[in-house]
Protein backbone atom coordinates (compact mmCIF):
# COMPACT_ATOMS: atom_id res chain seq x y z
CA UNK A 1 0.00 0.00 0.00
CA UNK A 2 1.50 3.28 -1.07
CA UNK A 3 1.50 5.90 1.66
CA UNK A 4 1.15 9.40 0.38
CA UNK A 5 0.05 11.42 3.33
CA UNK A 6 0.43 11.51 7.06
CA UNK A 7 -1.86 13.59 9.23
CA UNK A 8 -0.99 13.24 12.90
CA UNK A 9 -4.16 14.94 14.01
CA UNK A 10 -6.39 12.50 12.14
CA UNK A 11 -6.73 10.07 15.03
CA UNK A 12 -7.67 13.00 17.28
CA UNK A 13 -10.39 14.04 14.86
CA UNK A 14 -11.81 10.53 14.75
CA UNK A 15 -11.65 9.86 18.46
CA UNK A 16 -13.36 13.19 19.24
CA UNK A 17 -16.55 11.93 17.57
CA UNK A 18 -18.95 10.25 20.03
CA UNK A 19 -18.35 6.51 19.77
CA UNK A 20 -14.98 7.05 18.05
CA UNK A 21 -12.82 7.25 21.17
CA UNK A 22 -12.26 3.48 21.28
CA UNK A 23 -10.01 3.53 18.20
CA UNK A 24 -6.87 3.62 20.36
CA UNK A 25 -7.84 0.32 22.01
CA UNK A 26 -7.68 -1.80 18.83
CA UNK A 27 -5.43 -4.88 18.98
CA UNK A 28 -5.84 -5.69 15.25
CA UNK A 29 -7.40 -9.09 15.93
CA UNK A 30 -9.57 -8.77 12.81
CA UNK A 31 -12.84 -9.84 14.42
CA UNK A 32 -14.64 -6.86 12.86
CA UNK A 33 -13.38 -7.74 9.39
CA UNK A 34 -14.27 -11.42 9.80
CA UNK A 35 -17.78 -10.46 10.94
CA UNK A 36 -18.49 -7.91 8.22
CA UNK A 37 -20.94 -9.15 5.53
CA UNK A 38 -19.47 -6.72 2.99
CA UNK A 39 -15.75 -6.85 3.87
CA UNK A 40 -14.96 -8.61 0.56
CA UNK A 41 -16.15 -5.63 -1.45
CA UNK A 42 -14.23 -3.01 0.54
CA UNK A 43 -10.93 -1.65 -0.76
CA UNK A 44 -9.72 -1.59 2.85
CA UNK A 45 -11.20 -3.86 5.52
CA UNK A 46 -12.63 -2.43 8.75
CA UNK A 47 -9.54 -3.40 10.76
CA UNK A 48 -7.26 -1.94 8.07
CA UNK A 49 -9.13 1.36 8.32
CA UNK A 50 -8.34 1.48 12.02
CA UNK A 51 -4.65 0.73 11.45
CA UNK A 52 -4.50 3.31 8.65
CA UNK A 53 -6.16 5.93 10.84
CA UNK A 54 -3.59 5.33 13.55
CA UNK A 55 -0.88 5.69 10.92
CA UNK A 56 -2.33 9.09 9.99
CA UNK A 57 -3.38 8.05 6.48
CA UNK A 58 -6.26 10.51 6.39
CA UNK A 59 -6.75 10.88 2.67
CA UNK A 60 -6.55 7.14 1.98
CA UNK A 61 -9.09 6.36 4.71
CA UNK A 62 -11.52 9.12 3.78
CA UNK A 63 -11.48 8.31 0.07
CA UNK A 64 -12.07 4.60 0.68
CA UNK A 65 -15.29 2.90 -0.41
CA UNK A 66 -15.31 0.79 2.76
CA UNK A 67 -17.48 2.88 5.07
CA UNK A 68 -19.99 3.41 2.25
CA UNK A 69 -20.39 -0.37 2.04
CA UNK A 70 -21.10 -0.58 5.78
CA UNK A 71 -24.65 -1.84 6.39
CA UNK A 72 -24.86 -0.69 10.01
CA UNK A 73 -25.60 -4.29 10.99
CA UNK A 74 -23.51 -3.78 14.14
CA UNK A 75 -22.06 -7.34 14.16
CA UNK A 76 -18.53 -5.92 14.47
CA UNK A 77 -19.60 -3.67 17.33
CA UNK A 78 -21.14 -6.42 19.45
CA UNK A 79 -18.22 -8.77 18.81
CA UNK A 80 -15.21 -6.48 19.32
CA UNK A 81 -13.22 -7.85 22.28
CA UNK A 82 -12.01 -4.32 23.07
CA UNK A 83 -15.47 -2.77 23.05
CA UNK A 84 -14.73 -0.55 20.05
CA UNK A 85 -17.83 0.83 18.38
CA UNK A 86 -16.70 -0.01 14.87
CA UNK A 87 -20.03 0.96 13.28
CA UNK A 88 -19.76 4.43 14.85
CA UNK A 89 -16.24 4.67 13.43
CA UNK A 90 -17.64 3.92 9.98
CA UNK A 91 -20.19 6.71 10.42
CA UNK A 92 -17.42 9.02 11.62
CA UNK A 93 -15.33 8.21 8.52
CA UNK A 94 -18.35 8.92 6.34
CA UNK A 95 -19.05 12.30 7.95
CA UNK A 96 -15.38 13.34 7.75
CA UNK A 97 -15.16 12.13 4.17
CA UNK A 98 -18.14 14.32 3.21
CA UNK A 99 -16.70 17.30 5.10
CA UNK A 100 -13.34 16.92 3.32
CA UNK A 101 -14.98 16.43 -0.08
CA UNK A 102 -13.46 12.97 -0.52
CA UNK A 103 -16.65 10.92 -0.94
CA UNK A 104 -16.31 10.79 -4.68
CA UNK A 105 -17.29 8.46 -7.42
CA UNK A 106 -16.50 4.90 -6.38
CA UNK A 107 -19.85 4.13 -4.81
CA UNK A 108 -23.36 5.53 -5.18
CA UNK A 109 -24.11 5.31 -1.46
CA UNK A 110 -23.17 8.95 -0.69
CA UNK A 111 -25.52 10.16 -3.44
CA UNK A 112 -28.28 7.92 -2.07
CA UNK A 113 -27.77 9.21 1.47
CA UNK A 114 -27.70 12.80 0.21
CA UNK A 115 -31.04 12.38 -1.58
CA UNK A 116 -32.50 10.93 1.61
CA UNK A 117 -31.18 13.76 3.75
CA UNK A 118 -32.39 16.49 1.38
CA UNK A 119 -35.96 15.33 1.93
CA UNK A 120 -35.60 14.90 5.69
CA UNK A 121 -34.16 18.40 6.00
CA UNK A 122 -36.79 20.12 3.90
CA UNK A 123 -39.90 18.13 4.89
CA UNK A 124 -39.05 16.49 8.22
CA UNK A 125 -40.22 13.22 6.69
CA UNK A 126 -39.10 10.75 4.06
CA UNK A 127 -41.44 10.19 1.11
CA UNK A 128 -40.00 7.02 -0.40
CA UNK A 129 -41.16 7.64 -3.99
CA UNK A 130 -39.72 11.15 -4.04
CA UNK A 131 -36.48 10.06 -2.48
CA UNK A 132 -35.85 7.24 -4.96
CA UNK A 133 -36.77 9.45 -7.93
CA UNK A 134 -34.48 12.23 -6.72
CA UNK A 135 -31.66 9.72 -6.22
CA UNK A 136 -31.96 8.40 -9.78
CA UNK A 137 -32.12 11.90 -11.22
CA UNK A 138 -28.90 12.72 -9.37
CA UNK A 139 -27.11 9.55 -10.41
CA UNK A 140 -28.38 7.81 -13.51
CA UNK A 141 -31.90 8.52 -14.80
CA UNK A 142 -31.67 5.62 -17.28
CA UNK A 143 -31.36 3.10 -14.46
CA UNK A 144 -34.75 4.25 -13.18
CA UNK A 145 -36.44 2.56 -16.12
CA UNK A 146 -35.28 -0.83 -14.88
CA UNK A 147 -37.03 -0.15 -11.61
CA UNK A 148 -40.36 0.64 -13.18
CA UNK A 149 -41.85 -2.88 -12.83
CA UNK A 150 -40.94 -2.87 -9.13
CA UNK A 151 -42.47 0.58 -8.65
CA UNK A 152 -45.69 -0.49 -10.37
CA UNK A 153 -45.98 -3.65 -8.32
CA UNK A 154 -45.48 -1.67 -5.09
CA UNK A 155 -47.96 0.96 -6.27
CA UNK A 156 -50.55 -1.73 -7.06
CA UNK A 157 -50.36 -2.95 -3.47
CA UNK A 158 -50.68 0.51 -2.00
CA UNK A 159 -47.03 0.66 -1.02
CA UNK A 160 -45.81 3.59 -3.08
CA UNK A 161 -47.35 6.82 -1.85
CA UNK A 162 -46.56 9.89 -3.91
CA UNK A 163 -47.77 12.48 -1.42
CA UNK A 164 -45.37 13.16 1.45
CA UNK A 165 -46.39 13.27 5.09
CA UNK A 166 -46.06 16.89 6.21
CA UNK A 167 -45.37 18.29 9.65
CA UNK A 168 -47.49 21.25 10.79
CA UNK A 169 -46.11 24.60 9.57
CA UNK A 170 -44.95 25.35 13.16
CA UNK A 171 -43.33 21.92 13.40
CA UNK A 172 -41.51 22.42 10.09
CA UNK A 173 -40.26 25.85 11.19
CA UNK A 174 -39.17 24.49 14.55
CA UNK A 175 -37.26 21.57 13.02
CA UNK A 176 -35.60 23.89 10.48
CA UNK A 177 -34.50 26.26 13.28
CA UNK A 178 -33.00 23.36 15.23
CA UNK A 179 -31.15 21.89 12.23
CA UNK A 180 -29.88 25.29 11.09
CA UNK A 181 -28.54 25.98 14.59
CA UNK A 182 -26.82 22.58 14.55
CA UNK A 183 -25.17 23.42 11.25
CA UNK A 184 -24.03 26.76 12.61
CA UNK A 185 -22.44 25.00 15.60
CA UNK A 186 -20.47 22.76 13.25
CA UNK A 187 -19.73 19.12 13.98
CA UNK A 188 -20.09 17.19 17.19
CA UNK A 189 -16.50 17.80 18.21
CA UNK B 1 -55.47 -0.19 29.12
CA UNK B 2 -51.75 0.60 28.83
CA UNK B 3 -50.67 3.83 27.16
CA UNK B 4 -47.53 4.54 25.17
CA UNK B 5 -46.26 7.43 23.07
CA UNK B 6 -46.03 6.04 19.54
CA UNK B 7 -43.42 6.81 16.91
CA UNK B 8 -44.48 4.98 13.73
CA UNK B 9 -41.53 6.09 11.60
CA UNK B 10 -41.89 7.20 7.98
CA UNK B 11 -42.35 3.82 6.31
CA UNK B 12 -44.99 2.50 8.75
CA UNK B 13 -47.03 5.70 8.66
CA UNK B 14 -47.40 6.84 5.04
CA UNK B 15 -44.72 4.74 3.37
CA UNK B 16 -44.25 1.26 1.98
CA UNK B 17 -44.84 -0.45 5.34
CA UNK B 18 -48.27 1.09 5.96
CA UNK B 19 -49.62 -2.42 6.64
CA UNK B 20 -47.16 -2.65 9.53
CA UNK B 21 -48.55 0.50 11.14
CA UNK B 22 -52.15 -0.58 10.61
CA UNK B 23 -51.63 -4.10 12.00
CA UNK B 24 -49.51 -2.77 14.89
CA UNK B 25 -52.38 -0.53 15.98
CA UNK B 26 -55.01 -3.26 15.60
CA UNK B 27 -53.01 -5.93 17.44
CA UNK B 28 -52.13 -3.46 20.20
CA UNK B 29 -55.83 -2.70 20.73
CA UNK B 30 -56.56 -6.42 21.01
CA UNK B 31 -53.91 -6.64 23.75
CA UNK B 32 -55.22 -3.66 25.71
CA UNK B 33 -52.56 -1.23 24.48
CA UNK B 34 -53.26 2.30 23.30
CA UNK B 35 -50.53 3.67 21.02
CA UNK B 36 -50.82 7.48 21.09
CA UNK B 37 -49.05 8.85 18.02
CA UNK B 38 -46.56 11.56 18.95
CA UNK B 39 -47.80 14.93 17.67
CA UNK B 40 -45.79 16.37 14.80
CA UNK B 41 -42.89 13.92 15.04
CA UNK B 42 -40.10 14.13 12.45
CA UNK B 43 -38.11 11.50 10.58
CA UNK B 44 -35.36 9.95 12.77
CA UNK B 45 -32.84 10.52 9.96
CA UNK B 46 -31.91 6.83 9.96
CA UNK B 47 -28.41 5.80 8.83
CA UNK B 48 -28.12 8.42 6.01
CA UNK B 49 -28.23 11.40 8.36
CA UNK B 50 -25.75 9.90 10.85
CA UNK B 51 -23.44 9.26 7.92
CA UNK B 52 -23.44 12.89 6.79
CA UNK B 53 -24.12 15.28 9.65
CA UNK B 54 -23.49 13.85 13.13
CA UNK B 55 -24.74 16.81 15.14
CA UNK B 56 -27.85 17.37 13.04
CA UNK B 57 -28.65 13.65 13.20
CA UNK B 58 -28.59 13.76 17.01
CA UNK B 59 -30.82 16.85 16.86
CA UNK B 60 -33.40 15.06 14.69
CA UNK B 61 -33.74 12.44 17.43
CA UNK B 62 -33.55 15.00 20.24
CA UNK B 63 -36.59 16.87 18.91
CA UNK B 64 -38.62 13.65 18.95
CA UNK B 65 -37.33 12.78 22.43
CA UNK B 66 -38.20 16.26 23.71
CA UNK B 67 -41.73 15.95 22.30
CA UNK B 68 -42.09 12.49 23.85
CA UNK B 69 -40.82 13.70 27.22
CA UNK B 70 -43.81 16.05 27.48
CA UNK B 71 -46.15 13.03 27.37
CA UNK B 72 -44.43 11.31 30.30
CA UNK B 73 -44.83 7.98 28.49
CA UNK B 74 -42.39 5.42 27.09
CA UNK B 75 -41.72 6.07 23.40
CA UNK B 76 -42.53 3.00 21.31
CA UNK B 77 -41.58 2.40 17.69
CA UNK B 78 -42.24 -0.59 15.42
CA UNK B 79 -39.24 0.24 13.20
CA UNK B 80 -35.87 -1.30 14.00
CA UNK B 81 -33.96 1.59 12.45
CA UNK B 82 -35.89 4.28 14.36
CA UNK B 83 -35.34 2.13 17.45
CA UNK B 84 -31.55 2.19 17.11
CA UNK B 85 -31.32 5.83 16.04
CA UNK B 86 -33.52 7.15 18.88
CA UNK B 87 -31.92 4.86 21.46
CA UNK B 88 -28.40 5.72 20.36
CA UNK B 89 -29.10 9.46 20.59
CA UNK B 90 -30.79 8.99 23.93
CA UNK B 91 -27.84 7.15 25.45
CA UNK B 92 -25.13 9.32 23.83
CA UNK B 93 -26.78 12.49 25.14
CA UNK B 94 -26.30 11.07 28.64
CA UNK B 95 -22.80 9.80 27.94
CA UNK B 96 -21.24 12.82 26.20
CA UNK B 97 -21.77 16.18 27.97
CA UNK B 98 -20.16 18.21 25.14
CA UNK B 99 -22.54 16.68 22.63
CA UNK B 100 -25.46 17.30 24.99
CA UNK B 101 -24.52 20.99 25.30
CA UNK B 102 -24.56 21.48 21.52
CA UNK B 103 -27.79 19.56 21.10
CA UNK B 104 -29.37 21.58 23.92
CA UNK B 105 -28.36 24.81 22.23
CA UNK B 106 -29.84 23.64 18.92
CA UNK B 107 -33.08 22.48 20.57
CA UNK B 108 -33.35 25.86 22.29
CA UNK B 109 -33.37 27.52 18.86
CA UNK B 110 -36.66 25.69 18.35
CA UNK B 111 -37.92 26.48 21.84
CA UNK B 112 -37.48 22.92 23.10
CA UNK B 113 -35.52 21.24 25.84
CA UNK B 114 -34.78 17.61 26.62
CA UNK B 115 -34.01 16.50 30.17
CA UNK B 116 -33.29 12.88 29.28
CA UNK B 117 -36.11 10.98 30.96
CA UNK B 118 -37.61 9.13 27.98
CA UNK B 119 -37.29 5.38 27.51
CA UNK B 120 -37.22 4.27 23.86
CA UNK B 121 -38.66 0.83 23.22
CA UNK B 122 -39.50 -1.45 20.34
CA UNK B 123 -43.09 -2.57 19.88
CA UNK B 124 -42.02 -6.22 20.12
CA UNK B 125 -40.43 -5.51 23.52
CA UNK B 126 -43.76 -4.09 24.72
CA UNK B 127 -45.69 -7.12 23.51
CA UNK B 128 -43.43 -9.81 24.95
CA UNK B 129 -42.25 -8.10 28.14
CA UNK B 130 -44.99 -5.69 29.23
CA UNK B 131 -47.90 -7.83 28.04
CA UNK B 132 -46.25 -11.26 28.03
CA UNK B 133 -46.53 -14.49 26.09
CA UNK B 134 -49.32 -15.85 28.32
CA UNK B 135 -51.64 -12.94 27.57
CA UNK B 136 -50.75 -13.16 23.87
CA UNK B 137 -51.57 -16.87 23.94
CA UNK B 138 -54.86 -16.18 25.69
CA UNK B 139 -55.83 -13.66 22.96
CA UNK B 140 -55.39 -16.20 20.15
CA UNK B 141 -58.67 -17.09 18.41
CA UNK B 142 -57.26 -19.22 15.58
CA UNK B 143 -54.22 -21.20 16.60
CA UNK B 144 -51.53 -21.27 13.90
CA UNK B 145 -51.08 -25.00 14.43
CA UNK B 146 -48.95 -26.62 11.77
CA UNK B 147 -47.64 -23.35 10.32
CA UNK B 148 -43.86 -23.30 9.97
CA UNK B 149 -42.66 -19.74 10.50
CA UNK B 150 -39.10 -18.40 10.20
CA UNK B 151 -38.50 -15.58 12.71
CA UNK B 152 -36.28 -13.08 10.94
CA UNK B 153 -34.89 -10.57 13.45
CA UNK B 154 -32.55 -8.70 11.13
CA UNK B 155 -29.93 -6.51 12.78
CA UNK B 156 -31.05 -3.38 14.50
CA UNK B 157 -33.73 -4.86 16.74
CA UNK B 158 -30.99 -6.69 18.62
CA UNK B 159 -27.74 -4.86 17.75
CA UNK B 160 -26.04 -2.91 19.20
CA UNK B 161 -27.81 -4.27 22.24
CA UNK B 162 -30.14 -1.91 24.05
CA UNK B 163 -30.92 -4.61 26.58
CA UNK B 164 -33.64 -6.35 24.63
CA UNK B 165 -32.86 -9.92 23.57
CA UNK B 166 -29.53 -11.50 22.61
CA UNK B 167 -27.54 -9.68 19.90
CA UNK B 168 -26.77 -12.83 17.89
CA UNK B 169 -29.05 -15.61 19.13
CA UNK B 170 -32.32 -13.84 19.89
CA UNK B 171 -35.40 -15.81 20.94
CA UNK B 172 -38.27 -13.37 21.47
CA UNK B 173 -39.92 -13.86 18.07
CA UNK B 174 -39.41 -17.64 18.28
CA UNK B 175 -41.35 -17.65 21.55
CA UNK B 176 -43.97 -15.34 20.05
CA UNK B 177 -44.59 -17.79 17.20
CA UNK B 178 -44.99 -20.64 19.68
CA UNK B 179 -47.43 -18.59 21.76
CA UNK B 180 -49.55 -18.13 18.61
CA UNK B 181 -49.66 -21.91 18.20
CA UNK B 182 -47.25 -22.00 15.26
CA UNK B 183 -43.98 -23.84 14.77
CA UNK B 184 -40.78 -21.77 14.83
CA UNK B 185 -37.99 -22.53 12.38
CA UNK B 186 -34.45 -22.22 13.62
CA UNK B 187 -32.28 -20.92 10.79
CA UNK B 188 -28.68 -19.68 10.89
CA UNK B 189 -29.36 -16.33 9.20
CA UNK B 190 -32.13 -15.25 11.54
CA UNK B 191 -30.20 -12.27 12.90
CA UNK B 192 -27.97 -11.51 9.90
CA UNK B 193 -28.21 -8.53 7.59
CA UNK B 194 -30.69 -8.29 4.67
CA UNK B 195 -28.55 -5.71 2.87
CA UNK B 196 -30.38 -2.71 4.26
CA UNK B 197 -30.69 0.47 2.23
CA UNK B 198 -27.65 -0.48 0.13
CA UNK B 199 -30.15 -2.37 -2.04
CA UNK B 200 -30.60 1.05 -3.67
CA UNK B 201 -26.97 2.06 -4.16
CA UNK B 202 -25.12 -1.29 -4.21
CA UNK B 203 -27.76 -3.70 -5.48
CA UNK B 204 -25.42 -6.62 -6.14
CA UNK B 205 -24.06 -6.67 -2.59
CA UNK B 206 -27.48 -6.52 -0.99
CA UNK B 207 -29.11 -9.03 -3.34
CA UNK B 208 -26.55 -11.61 -2.35
CA UNK B 209 -27.42 -11.09 1.34
CA UNK B 210 -31.16 -11.25 0.59
CA UNK B 211 -30.59 -14.53 -1.25
CA UNK B 212 -28.67 -15.99 1.70
CA UNK B 213 -31.38 -15.12 4.22
CA UNK B 214 -34.18 -16.53 2.03
CA UNK B 215 -32.21 -19.69 1.28
CA UNK B 216 -31.42 -20.23 4.94
CA UNK B 217 -35.11 -19.94 5.87
CA UNK B 218 -36.30 -22.17 3.04
CA UNK B 219 -33.65 -24.84 3.58
CA UNK B 220 -34.79 -25.16 7.17
CA UNK B 221 -38.40 -25.74 6.22
CA UNK B 222 -40.02 -22.33 6.52
CA UNK B 223 -43.39 -21.71 4.88
CA UNK B 224 -43.26 -18.00 5.59
CA UNK B 225 -41.05 -15.40 7.26
CA UNK B 226 -41.97 -12.77 9.82
CA UNK B 227 -39.94 -9.70 10.68
CA UNK B 228 -40.07 -6.61 12.94
CA UNK B 229 -38.38 -4.25 10.44
CA UNK B 230 -39.86 -2.34 7.45
CA UNK B 231 -36.63 -2.41 5.46
CA UNK B 232 -36.08 -6.14 6.04
CA UNK B 233 -39.65 -6.83 4.91
CA UNK B 234 -39.23 -4.74 1.76
CA UNK B 235 -35.91 -6.31 0.84
CA UNK B 236 -37.02 -9.92 1.38
CA UNK B 237 -40.46 -9.44 -0.19
CA UNK B 238 -40.15 -6.85 -2.98
CA UNK B 239 -36.69 -8.01 -4.09
CA UNK B 240 -37.47 -11.73 -3.85
CA UNK B 241 -38.10 -11.93 -7.60
CA UNK B 242 -34.79 -10.20 -8.34
CA UNK B 243 -33.05 -12.67 -6.02
CA UNK B 244 -34.79 -15.55 -7.82
CA UNK B 245 -33.54 -14.25 -11.15
CA UNK B 246 -30.00 -13.74 -9.85
CA UNK B 247 -29.62 -17.09 -8.09
CA UNK B 248 -31.94 -19.17 -10.32
CA UNK B 249 -34.19 -20.03 -7.41
CA UNK B 250 -37.94 -19.88 -6.85
CA UNK B 251 -38.26 -19.04 -3.18
CA UNK B 252 -41.95 -18.12 -3.13
CA UNK B 253 -41.76 -17.30 0.58
CA UNK B 254 -44.32 -14.82 1.92
CA UNK B 255 -42.74 -12.22 4.21
CA UNK B 256 -45.01 -10.69 6.84
CA UNK B 257 -44.64 -8.25 9.68
CA UNK B 258 -44.90 -10.07 13.00
CA UNK B 259 -47.95 -7.93 13.80
CA UNK B 260 -49.73 -9.25 10.70
CA UNK B 261 -49.22 -12.85 11.79
CA UNK B 262 -50.39 -11.98 15.32
CA UNK B 263 -53.46 -10.37 13.74
CA UNK B 264 -54.21 -13.56 11.79
CA UNK B 265 -54.04 -15.59 15.00
CA UNK B 266 -56.19 -13.00 16.81
CA UNK B 267 -58.86 -13.40 14.11
CA UNK B 268 -58.60 -9.84 12.80
CA UNK B 269 -60.00 -8.88 9.39
CA UNK B 270 -58.06 -7.88 6.24
CA UNK B 271 -58.67 -4.18 6.89
CA UNK B 272 -56.57 -4.55 10.06
CA UNK B 273 -54.04 -6.96 8.58
CA UNK B 274 -53.06 -5.49 5.22
CA UNK B 275 -52.02 -8.89 3.88
CA UNK B 276 -52.83 -7.69 0.34
CA UNK B 277 -49.81 -5.42 0.50
CA UNK B 278 -47.43 -8.40 0.38
CA UNK B 279 -45.71 -8.77 -3.00
CA UNK B 280 -45.30 -12.52 -2.56
CA UNK B 281 -48.93 -13.48 -1.86
CA UNK B 282 -49.47 -14.61 1.72
CA UNK B 283 -52.92 -16.12 1.21
CA UNK B 284 -51.68 -19.43 -0.21
CA UNK B 285 -49.85 -20.24 3.02
CA UNK B 286 -52.20 -18.50 5.46
CA UNK B 287 -55.49 -19.39 3.72
CA UNK B 288 -56.61 -22.01 6.20
CA UNK B 289 -56.09 -19.66 9.15
CA UNK B 290 -58.03 -16.76 7.67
Amino acid sequence: MERRTRTDSFIEEVSAIPGGEGIRLCIQCGTCTASCPNADSMDHTPSQLIAMTRAGMKEEVLSSNAMWHCLSCYLCTVRCPRGIKQTDLMHAFECLSVREGLSHGRTLTPAMYRSFNDFVYSLGSLPEAGFITWYYLLTNPLRAIRLLPMALSLRKRGRLTIRARRLTPEGTRQLRAILDKAEELGGVS
Amino acid sequence: MRYYAYFPGCSSSEGGAKAYGVSAQAVSKALGIELLELDDWNCCGSTPYSSFEELASFCLSARNLALAEKTGLDLVTPCSSCYVILNRANSYLKQYPDLKAKVDESLAAGGLEYKGTVRVRHLLDIFVNDIGYDTISATVKKSLEGLKVAPYYGCQLVRPSFGFDHPEMPESIDKLIVSLGGETINFPKKARCCGGSLIISEEDLSLSLIGKVLKSALDNGAECIITPCPLCQTNLDAYQKSADKRFMTSFNLPVLFFTQLMGVAFGLVERDLGLKSCIVPAETVLGKYL
